[in-house]
C-alpha cells in the first residue's frame, strides 16, 4: 500500500499496520499545546480525577490571547494556569511576555517532522510546514489527552495542492493561500488533510510556509502538511537537538483531489467581510476606506512580514485617519525587529507597536473596532464582529497590502503604492 | 424522546457569532448561556428552552476550536444541532459536551424555524409535530453514542477509568 504523509503519521501514532481514510484510530499524541484555555482544560482535567498528567514534558503552555490580562476574569484564569503548571511540573510554560502560541511552538523547537501534535486552537495546523501532523481539538478532549496521552482521530482523505511558478513582486504566500481559499471555499477542505508540493513551496522561506499551513484551517482542513526540505532541517538545527525522522508520502499514494497553481498568475488578494472565502483581487476593492490596520498574528507577524510592511512605508507616514497596530508574533521576533530598526521605522511613521500576543486578532483588547469602522489586517479570520462591533468590517490581506492601505487611508494595491 | 422547538439558521454559522470572543474570559455556564448566538440572533438566548434544537445549512460551527461555542448551546438546554454539514472542531466539541450532532440535509430541509419537534436520538428520528412528518437520520457511530449517553467525554472517561 502507498500512503500519504498524514496516513503514515497516524499509522505510526496508532500502532496500526495499515490505515484507510474514514477509519477511526486511537492515536498516541507526541505534543499537546494549550494557550489561555489551559485554564479550562485544567478545570476539566480536575473533574476527570487523575492526579498527574500523562507526561509533563510533552505539554506546552503559552499564555498569549489576552496578554497582559485585559480584565480581572482573565487575570484569574492566568493565575490558575500558573498554579497548575507549577503543581504538575510543566517546564515548557511561556508566560504572557513570550508571544503567540503558533510562533512559539516551532521557534522553541517544540515541533518536529513526523510528530502527531494536538492543540486547543484551530490554527494548530500551522506546524505542518515542518512536516508534522498537527490539528486543533477542544478543551475537554485536551483534558482527556492530559490524562491518557491518547485521542481518537478519523483518518482524513488527503488533497494534494501543487504550487509551481514564481511569485511576482508584491505578492506573498498570503495572497496564494487567499486565492486557494477563495477557490475551494470555507468548507472546501472540511475534515481533509492537505499536502502542499511544488517549486513555489520549495522557494518559500519557512516563515512564508507557516502562513499557508496556518490559513489552510480556514477552508476546514484538519491538517496541512509540507514535506521537510533542507530549509526545514536548518530551521530545526538552530532550535533543537532532538532527533526526528522525516516522513514523506509514498509514490502512488492516493489523493482524493489534486489541484495545481502557477503562483505567477496570482496577484494581491483581499478577503472581504464577513467570510474568509469572500476573496477579491485588490483592484476590485481598492479605495475602500479603512480606519484601522493590523500587522501581526500567527499568520503574518514574523520578521519577514514586518520587513515587507516596513518596505511599503519608504519614509511615508501612516494616514491621519488610520491606526496602524503592529504586533510582532513573539518576543524573539520583537527583539530581532527592534535590532534591525524595523520597529523604529514603524513608530516614526506613526504606527502603534504593541506587545507580542494575539492582541486585536480576536477582538479581545488592544484595538477594538467601533460600529461602521473598517480594518485591513494581516490576520487570518474576518468573521462578523471578530474585532469588535458586529457592524464593523475586516479585510484580510498580505503585510504589504495592509501597510500600503494604512498609508493611503483606503485599501491600496501594493504594486501601485510601491516605490520599488 | 424529548420535545422542543426548532431554531433555524443559514450556512457557515461560525464560532465568532455562536459565542463572540469577548465572552471567552469566563467558563461560567449561566454567563455563556446568556450570550449564546448573540451576534446572529439576539432573541435566541432569551427565549430558548430546554430540549430545543438548532438547525442549520452547511458548515455549522466553522472557525475557532473554542469549546464554549458548543457548551454554551448545551448550557441553554439545546439537545441537538442538526445541520447539512459541520466543521470538524465543532463536531468533536459538541459530542464531548454531550450534545447530539446530526448531519442530515433531508432533515434540515424538512424543518422550519419555530416547528415543534419530538427528537429521538436512539431511534434516529425527528417527528415534526407542526407538519406531521417523521424524519429519519443515520444513527451516530457506537463510540459516539457511548460518549453522548454518558453525558459527555468527562463522564465517559470517568467511567472508563473506574473500570
Ligand atoms: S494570533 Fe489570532 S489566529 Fe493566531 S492564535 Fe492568536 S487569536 Fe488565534
Amino acid at each position: 500500500m502507498a500512503y500519504t504523509i498524514a496516513e503514515k503519521i497516524l499509522m505510526r501514532a496508532s500502532g496500526s499496520k495499515k490505515v484507510e481514510p474514514g477509519e477511526i484510530v486511537n492515536a498516541r499524541v507526541d505534543v499537546a499545546m494549550s494557550h489561555d484555555n489551559a485554564a479550562l482544560v485544567s478545570k476539566v482535567f480536575g473533574e476527570i480525577g487523575v492526579p498527574k498528567v500523562w507526561d509533563a514534558d510533552r505539554i506546552i503552555i503559552p499564555i498569549d490571547h489576552r496578554v497582559p490580562a485585559n480584565n480581572i476574569k482573565t487575570a484569574e484564569g492566568h493565575v490558575k494556569i500558573r498554579n497548575f503548571v507549577k503543581k504538575q511540573g510543566i517546564k515548557n510554560f511561556y508566560d504572557v511576555k513570550e508571544g503567540v502560541c503558533h510562533q512559539i511552538m516551532p521557534e522553541h523547537g517544540h515541533v518536529l517532522p513526523g510528530q502527531l501534535i494536538v492543540g486547543t486552537d484551530s490554527h494548530t495546523t500551522t506546524y505542518g510546514a515542518l512536516g508534522a501532523f498537527s490539528t486543533g481539538i477542544g478543551a475537554t478532549e485536551m483534558a482527556a489527552v492530559w490524562a491518557t496521552g491518547e485521542l481518537w482521530l478519523k483518518v482524513p482523505d488527503t488533497f494534494k495542492i501543487t504550487l509551481d511558478g514564481k511569485l511576482n513582486d508584491h505578492v506573498f504566500s498570503k495572497d496564494v493561500i487567499l486565492q486557494i481559499i477563495g477557490d475551494l471555499t470555507a468548507e472546501g477542505a472540511n475534515y481533509k488533510s492537505i499536502e502542499y508540493y511544488g517549486k513555489a513551496v520549495d522557494a518559500m522561506s519557512v516563515g512564508s510556509r507557516f502562513t499557508i499551513t496556518n490559513m489552510s484551517m480556514e477552508m476546514g482542513a484538519k491538517s496541512a502538511i509540507m514535506e521537510p526540505d533542507q530549509k526545514v532541517i536548518d530551521y530545526l538545527k538552530a532550535r533543537t537537538v532532538a532527533k526526528y525522522s522525516i516522513v514523506k508520502a509514498d509514490k502512488g499514494a492516493a489523493f482524493e483531489k489534486e489541484l495545481k497553481y502557477n503562483v505567477g498568475d496570482i496577484g494581491p488578494k483581499v478577503a472581504c467581510p464577513h467570510a474568509v472565502d469572500n476573496v477579491k483581487d485588490v483592484e476590485d476593492v481598492a479605495g475602500t476606506e479603512v480606519h484601522q490596520a493590523v500587522l501581526g498574528s500567527c499568520t503574518n507577524g514574523r520578521v519577514e512580514d514586518l520587513k515587507a510592511g516596513a518596505r511599503m512605508l519608504a519614509g511615508k507616514e501612516i494616514h491621519k485617519n488610520v491606526r496602524l497596530i503592529v504586533a510582532p508574533a513573539s518576543r524573539l521576533v520583537y527583539l530581532e525587529a527592534m535590532e534591525e530598526g524595523i520597529l523604529q521605522t514603524f513608530v516614526k511613521a506613526g504606527a502603534i507597536v504593541i506587545n507580542p500576543g494575539c492582541g486585536p486578532c480576536l477582538g479581545a483588547h488592544e484595538g477594538i473596532l467601533a460600529k461602521g469602522e473598517n480594518c485591513i489586517s494581516s490576520t487570518n479570520r474576518n468573521f462578523q464582529g471578530r474585532m469588535g462591533d458586529t457592524e464593523s468590517g475586516i479585510y484580510l490581506a498580505s503585510p504589504a497590502t495592509v501597510v500600503a492601505s494604512a498609508v493611503a487611508g483606503v485599501i491600496t494595491d501594493p504594486r501601485e503604492a510601491s516605490t520599488w | 424522546m424529548v420535545k422542543g422547538v426548532v431554531w433555524k439558521y443559514g450556512k457557515d454559522v461560525n464560532t465568532d457569532v455562536i459565542l463572540p470572543g469577548r465572552y471567552l474570559d469566563s467558563y461560567e455556564p449561566d454567563y455563556l448561556a446568556s450570550h449564546a448566538l448573540e451576534d446572529l440572533d439576539k432573541t435566541f438566548a432569551k427565549n430558548v428552552k430546554k430540549g430545543d434544537i438548532v438547525v442549520a445549512e452547511t458548515n455549522f460551527g466553522c472557525g475557532s476550536s473554542r469549546e464554549q461555542a458548543a457548551s454554551c448551546l448545551g448550557y441553554c438546554g439545546v439537545q441537538a444541532v442538526v445541520a447539512k454539514s459541520f466543521a470538524r472542531l465543532f463536531y468533536r466539541n459538541a459530542i464531548n459536551q454531550g450534545i447530539a450532532v446530526i448531519e442530515s440535509p433531508e432533515c434540515v430541509d424538512a424543518l422550519n424555524h419555530g416547528d415543534e419537534v419530538d427528537f429521538d436520538l436512539k431511534g434516529g428520528t425527528i417527528k415534526n409535530i407542526t407538519t406531521g412528518k417523521t424524519l429519519k437520520f443515520r444513527p451516530l457511530p457506537s463510540f459516539v453514542m457511548e460518549i453522548l449517553e454518558a453525558g459527555g467525554l468527562v463522564e465517559h472517561l470517568k467511567k472508563k477509568m473506574a473500570k
